[in-house]
């Protein structure tokens, strides 16, 4: 597959997915949004890839959304086009994403990276909603995703300000896992996903989905579900290899069966 | 760029600002602010400045913020937003100053007052000649200490000694700033520009990258808990073990010569 907007490597187990529009700090447009999730999608059916990881470059992740597409929309464009629906397949992948971070990381850039699983990012990342500035409000998750990461007043003043904050900030509030040089935030979430990538690979995709059940349900309702899930590994042979290898004491070779 | 206020040099990897508006004694003014702010950030992008000296033209560093603008500021018993002043014309240059992953040297010729101290504080290394002189000025006005100083005090003098300087806005003259560590060295006038320039000189021909990313661990260090601290200097000693001047340093020890740095 060829992409216009994206670089993508595939270095098993990892897949790496660039978003490569330096020139406007990777505007994010439906073409740019549709090859990330085309890709995310490959990565997921191909089974040498265990996790992918998602990256701008050091100076953007993504400075939100390609105003030039939106600016003469109406309603009935937006809903008869329903372009947004790539967001919910977004919202599918079953693998872990983890997201590489640095630079401007705005608008729909900052909704794109609340859909990783973990963030890892450079000290020179800034985090922001500023859409209100021109007139609009967060449209791709980033009221309901920002709101449920850093709680109801912190999001309430981002969004309405539309200020950003800095990689600090929102390490300090739980947006981002950690933050490190900017030399160093690509290396560290190389590592970060091939340690999860040498885990047993369906238990990391249940668990991974049992965990952001928890964002539609009641906690009774996830507690269910998290349950079978895990009733479920125990008819996986990385199961029987895993307490199998702990007892004998030795590292685990898991074959995501 | 030409500049007004400020004249920047560049020669050997250098780059020199002087703050140029000696009748008044270097004092800050708007277009001054913004000078020396572009000229910071000129300095960060180019890859040919490896070093840079601050100071200031005549017989003062920086008497800080400029006064003669007052008049209109307070017309008719007005209270101007001081906090907004600070956070548009001083916040970006002292921040400048200290996130700059370049060694950058304070040559304190004269005195330094208020915001002027600031700056020189703000710098990495400061060299005086015996002539100069700190002063906190912001009490003889009503104010309380800004642009960094009570900060850069407070961590290098400690509350109590600081609070003296605050508080009292006395002078501290160069050799007693020595002693107390405000600035690196205190030398006869006339071998001002030497020392400062042996010393830039030095810093440019050094391995950049490293000074600068020194630069950043020490200014981490001060928020940072012992085990993070370790944390941070570890990634950093990752980023500076993979620089060419690092490989260049090991292959000139084993080689017995002294390394050339490049910079990378």
């Amino acid at each position: 597959m060829t992409y216009a907007n994206i670089l993508v490597q595939t270095e098993p187990p990892l897949g790496i997915i660039h978003l490569n529009r330096p020139k406007v700090l990777n505007a994010l447009n439906f073409e740019l949004l549709r090859e990330v999730v085309e890709a995310l999608e490959a990565f997921d059916k191909d089974d040498r890839t265990r996790v992918t990881i998602l990256t701008g470059n050091d100076d953007a992740f993504s400075a939100g959304a390609d105003i030039k597409e939106l600016s003469e929309a109406t309603p009935v464009d937006l809903i008869k086009e329903n372009k947004f629906a790539l967001w919910d397949r977004l919202k599918k992948i079953a693998k872990p994403i983890i997201g590489a971070i640095s630079g401007h990381t705005l608008g729909g850039g900052c909704e794109l990276a609340m859909n990783c699983d973990i963030i890892i990012a450079s000290e020179t990342a800034r985090f922001g909603q500023p859409e209100i500035n021109i007139g609009i409000m967060p449209g791709a998750g980033g009221t309901q995703r920002l709101t449920r990461t850093i709680g109801k007043f912190r999001a309430m003043e981002m969004i309405l300000t539309g200020q950003p904050i800095t990689a600090r900030e929102a390490e300090k509030h739980g947006l981002v896992n950690r933050v490190v040089p900017v030399e160093a935030y690509f290396e560290e979430a190389k590592k970060l996903a091939l340690q999860i990538a040498q885990k047993a690979p369906i238990a990391v995709r249940l668990a991974k989905e049992a965990v952001l059940k928890s964002f539609d349900t009641p906690l009774e309702e996830g507690l269910q579900f998290e349950r079978r899930n895990f009733y479920l590994l125990f008819s996986t042979e990385d199961m029987r290899e895993g307490m199998k290898a702990f007892t004998e004491k030795r590292p685990p070779q898991f074959k995501g069966r | 760029m030409g500049y007004e206020t400020i004249i920047v040099e560049k020669k050997n990897q250098i780059a020199r600002i002087t703050l140029n508006r000696p009748q008044a004694l270097n004092a800050l003014n708007e277009t001054m602010g913004e000078e020396l702010k572009a000229a910071l950030k000129e300095a960060e992008r180019d890859p040919e400045t490896r070093c840079l000296i601050i100071t200031g033209a005549g017989r003062a560093f920086s008497a800080g913020e400029d006064v003669s603008g007052l008049k209109e500021r307070y017309a008719g018993g007005a209270h101007p937003s001081l906090g907004d002043h600070l956070r548009k014309k001083y916040h970006p240059i002292i921040l400048g100053i200290r996130n700059m992953e370049k060694p950058i040297i304070a040559r304190i010729n004269g005195i330094a007052a208020g915001s002027g101290a600031s700056i020189a504080l703000a710098c990495d290394i400061r060299i005086a000649s015996e002539e100069a002189g700190l002063k906190q000025a912001f009490i003889g006005v009503g104010l309380v200490p800004d642009s960094g100083s009570s900060y850069f005090l407070t961590r290098t003098l400690g509350p109590g000694r600081a609070l003296e300087l605050i508080m009292t806005g006395r002078t501290v003259g160069a050799k007693e700033a020595e002693t107390l560590g405000l600035v690196n060295k205190t030398v006869p006038t006339a071998e001002l520009d030497k020392t400062v320039d042996e010393m830039a000189e030095k810093l440019a021909n050094g391995p950049t990258k490293a000074l600068g990313l020194s630069k950043r661990v020490v200014n981490q260090a001060a928020r940072l808990e012992l085990s993070d601290a370790l944390e941070y200097e570890a990634q950093n000693q990752e980023i500076a073990g993979r620089t060419k001047d690092h490989l260049e340093a090991v292959r000139a020890f084993l080689e017995k010569r002294q390394p050339k740095f490049s910079g990378n």
